[in-house]
């Protein structure tokens, strides 16, 4: 029996490979010096709901809320198996905190309608809060999976995975629709397939393409702008290149939960921390040694 | 999230250099390929799809398929009781990601659900993912396979057959070797018979069959009973089933995740590729020409990754207070290794894209049925010369890189010393695939007859001419020309002594012909590449000065007119021992 997944999926600075001016002067992320890439345990999340779909059938559509810049991601959606790719941006969006956001998701995917499985990373490398997933399952109605390591299988309507608790395992089963939230060692996402990027990587947004025309043609005017987007995006639809774009009106959200307005969560304090190196212990290769060591680690909590 | 095409400047440098738009226009638009929703929109679109194909490789080869490496080498593949084989589990996962990616129809056009890319790119590709693991290559690197059944074989075994290879479903072998005919490929006895219906069948033994163990087998069998030589030998297809048996799975100094097979055939059913008695002499020749660039590839990619371990160990091995790397003969040996590597590369890419060249203009005179007269003897005239110039750089590209390959592998355990030699460095694996690259596919020997006969009957001295002919405006690049031609001229020396020697003189002095002849080429090719790009400039430099003086040596070895390994071998080689 085939299955719809909808994955919720986000492209995030790269704080893997943290530099000096990772961090602005008032302790925000400086965005424009980190690369911008797939945040890593949402690939686990598509890569989750393409299994589901090659063992059972269904679609996967994809979902981002973010800048224009966000259909990046979407089209790498694309290239590794996405069936539709929805891109939800909207400046009124912007500083949502994870209320707001899981919101507005909840929103889109009601929008949507049709799925079985809603999945998602179990958290994003920028805030590493890991409550959008649940948060959404909540507003969505639907029982949850959170820190999936094991998809199990599908049986008589009931999702069957494993729980990864940080102390152990549970093996548990909801009844669809459910939402599941995946971790990183779940899986290995399959890599991007050639003919798919061949053909997707021609895939544009609207938002997209209005900037392409205004960064090739400076100064046009704005009926001819509009007049040239209309043209591109009729093409782009002809071929089944061009990708959702829905604002906060196509998905009827109710603005005073939206951004800053919808936003509870308050900055209490910005640490800024400077690594500094204070000199260094030698410890001597002998069993001795390493028992020091241990045992040092263990005193302040690095271990255990 | 490493990328062994992204970070490697001199694959890029070469990407750009090599004017794949030309190759592009070529593959993607005068030739049908086939309609599909991935078809370039146009010329730079099709370049763009093969620089994002090679990422998409690069990704591969570093996240999955090197990290594999190690435990795939150390536990190799099973041989079943039944006769037949179970890839290593890693094997099986990496050939799994491959195909994920579509990247197992490399070549294949794009109405079998290829991705229609040139060969050079291919080339490219193979040496990226050698050098995450050799042993693999020898399954991505076999895509020739499919290449041969799409050039030779009838309509309806390519479109039963081919769109499966696009897929990953099938992998292939070339099965030629038997106990009996090594290099010797005419000796070939494996028997092809037909019943009354006419159905072909197979009876025989074929041996050091890589991937023999593969769903689709190229078989060259001897389908004339009475003609004893190659004209005897025709080229089958034939599918896995219980009438081909493994009996044997080789144990190899490397390439531990190659299964290397032994093959029974007992009435194994089969189907005639193209048409009889042109098995040897016009397809296994054209299937042997593309299988040489890819283990010339595959030899870059294991040098690339040899010298990569070396430098990084030289910079981070502390001796004698600093890095080994600031002493002299350690800077050398990284420094040669790295040159040595551009050098073939330079030869083995430019081979490709000529093969591309020829492979194209050859597909254009079959398909185009409204080419003008003139036209059309103009490409003809193309397509021998093009011919004739492969004859010389594919034998040369794989001697060459092949070689080079041994040499850099062996360098990089010299450079880590004590802990090279160790089996916690992967410096010694690399040792041991490196090994096989100047023995199968044709010996390093065999390769150099091949390619001294291009070199005295002419082909060296055009493809140079043309090379001299080229304006750089630069004293400097001018100054290297003009040694160049002054080397060419030892070389042409060499060849009108060699051509007054009774003959046997030119096989006993094909390899110093050869080497000269090489260095010479690769010496144009670097001056190219040096005129537009700084650090090449060094390159070309260190490259001449330390490769133009063992040009002259060659010639001088040739001039010497030796001939003693012949005359006086029993007394040179001493008695057979009695005892090993």
């Amino acid at each position: 029996m085939p299955y719809d997944c909808i994955v919720c999926v986000k492209q995030v600075p790269d704080t893997t490979n943290i530099t000096g001016d990772a961090m602005k002067e008032d302790g925000t992320v400086n965005r424009a010096a980190l690369p911008a890439i797939f945040n890593p345990e949402d690939l686990n999340a598509l890569e989750a709901a393409l299994e589901v779909k090659y063992r059972y059938g269904g679609t996967v559509t994809a979902i981002s809320m973010g800048p224009p810049k966000a259909a990046e991601i979407l089209r790498d959606c694309l290239y590794r198996g996405a069936d539709r790719v929805i891109l939800l941006t909207d400046r009124r969006a912007a500083a949502s905190d994870t209320l707001a956001t899981s919101y507005i998701l909840s929103q889109a995917i009601r929008t949507i309608g049709q799925y079985d499985i809603v999945l998602c990373g179990r958290q994003a490398i920028d805030g590493d809060t890991a409550q959008v997933g649940p948060q959404l399952a909540e507003k969505l109605g639907l029982p949850q999976i959170t820190y999936m390591e094991r998809f199990w299988g599908i049986d008589g309507g009931w999702l069957r995975g494993r729980r990864n608790t940080g102390r152990g395992w549970e093996d548990v089963e909801a009844k669809l629709p459910v939402l599941v939230t995946v971790l990183g060692h779940a899986n290995i996402p399959r890599p991007p397939s050639a003919r798919r990027m061949m053909r997707f990587k021609h895939a544009r947004a609207e938002a997209e393409l209005r900037a392409e025309i205004a960064q090739e043609h400076p100064g046009i005017s704005d009926s001819a702008l509009e007049e040239e987007l209309g043209r591109r995006k009729q093409k782009l639809a002809e071929l089944g290149l061009l990708i959702d774009q829905w604002d906060l009106d196509k998905i009827g959200a109710d603005l005073g939960r939206c951004g800053l307005a919808g936003s509870p969560t308050k900055v209490f304090r910005v640490q800024s921390i400077v690594l500094t190196k204070k000199g260094y212990t030698e410890i001597p290769p002998t069993p001795e040694g390493i028992r020091q060591l241990i045992h040092e680690l263990v005193v302040d909590r690095t271990l255990g | 999230m490493g990328n062994f095409f992204l970070d490697n400047e001199d694959i890029q440098f070469l990407f750009n250099f090599l004017d794949l738009a030309e190759i592009a226009q070529l593959q993607e638009t005068d030739t049908p390929n086939g309609d599909a929703d991935y078809v370039p929109w146009d010329i730079q679109d099709a370049i763009d799809n093969y620089r994002r194909v090679l990422e998409i490789v690069g990704q591969i080869a570093a996240d999955i398929i090197a990290p594999n490496a190690a435990k795939i080498d150390e536990e190799g593949n099973r041989l079943r009781e039944d006769g037949t084989v179970e890839l290593h589990p890693l094997v099986q996962e990496n050939l799994r990601r491959v195909s994920q990616a579509d990247l197992m129809g490399f070549t294949l056009p794009r109405k079998y659900g290829g991705l229609n890319c040139p060969n050079l790119v291919y080339t490219m590709a193979t040496e990226i993912v050698s050098r995450a693991d050799a042993s693999f290559m020898n399954l991505f690197g076999l895509q020739g396979i499919a290449e041969t059944i799409y050039a030779f074989a009838g309509e309806e075994i390519k479109d039963q057959v081919l769109p499966r290879f696009a897929r990953g479903e099938v992998t292939g072998a070339m099965v030629l070797t038997e106990p009996e005919a090594g290099s010797d490929l005419q000796a070939v006895r494996l028997r092809a018979y037909q019943d009354e219906e006419g159905n072909w069948f197979l009876n025989g033994v074929k041996r050091f069959i890589t991937n023999g163990c593969g769903e689709i087998l190229l078989v060259l069998a001897r389908s004339e009973p009475d003609i004893t030589d190659g004209r005897g030998l025709s080229l089958f297809l034939t599918e896995r089933s219980d009438r081909v048996r493994v009996r044997h799975l080789e144990h190899k100094l490397g390439i531990h995740g190659s299964p290397t097979c032994e093959l029974v055939f007992e009435d194994a059913p089969a189907k005639l590729i193209g048409e009889r008695q042109r098995g040897l002499i016009t397809y296994v020749m054209a299937l042997m020409n593309g299988a040489r660039v890819s283990v010339a590839a595959q030899s870059l990619g294991i040098a690339e990754a040899a010298y990569r371990l070396a430098r990084t160990y030289a910079h981070t091995r502390q001796q004698f207070g600093g890095p080994i790397e600031k002493l002299p003969p350690v800077a050398e040996m990284i420094v040669d290794m790295r040159v040595a590597i551009e050098a073939a590369r330079a030869l083995v890419y430019y081979t490709s894209r000529i093969c591309d060249l020829e492979n194209n203009n050859q597909r254009l005179l079959e398909w185009k049925k409204d080419l003008s007269a003139e036209e059309r003897q103009h490409r003809k005239q193309l397509a021998r010369s093009l011919k004739r110039l492969n004859g010389m750089l594919t034998p040369m590209s794989k001697y060459y890189a092949s070689e080079m390959c041994c040499r850099v592998a062996d360098m990089a355990i010299q450079v880590l010393g004590g802990s090279g030699y160790m089996k916690d460095y992967a410096a010694e694996r690399y040792f041991r695939d490196a090994r096989i690259t100047t023995i199968y596919e044709g010996t390093s020997q065999l390769q150099i007859v091949a390619a001294v006969r291009a070199v005295v009957s002419g082909s060296f001295e055009s493809f140079v001419a043309e090379w001299e002919g080229r304006k750089y405006d630069d004293p400097d690049l001018n100054q290297w020309q003009a040694r160049l031609a002054q080397a060419k001229q030892e070389v042409l020396e060499a060849i009108q002594f060699t051509k007054k020697q009774p003959a046997g003189y030119l096989d006993l002095s094909g390899q110093r012909l050869v080497d000269a002849a090489i260095i010479v080429i690769c010496g144009h090719l670097l001056l190219a590449q040096a005129a537009c790009n700084e650090r090449k400039r060094l390159v070309l430099q260190r490259f001449l000065r330390t490769q133009l003086p063992v040009s002259r040596t060659c010639c001088l070895q040739v001039l010497s007119g030796d001939t003693s390994p012949v005359d006086y071998y029993e007394q040179l080689a001493g008695p057979v021992p009695s005892a090993l």
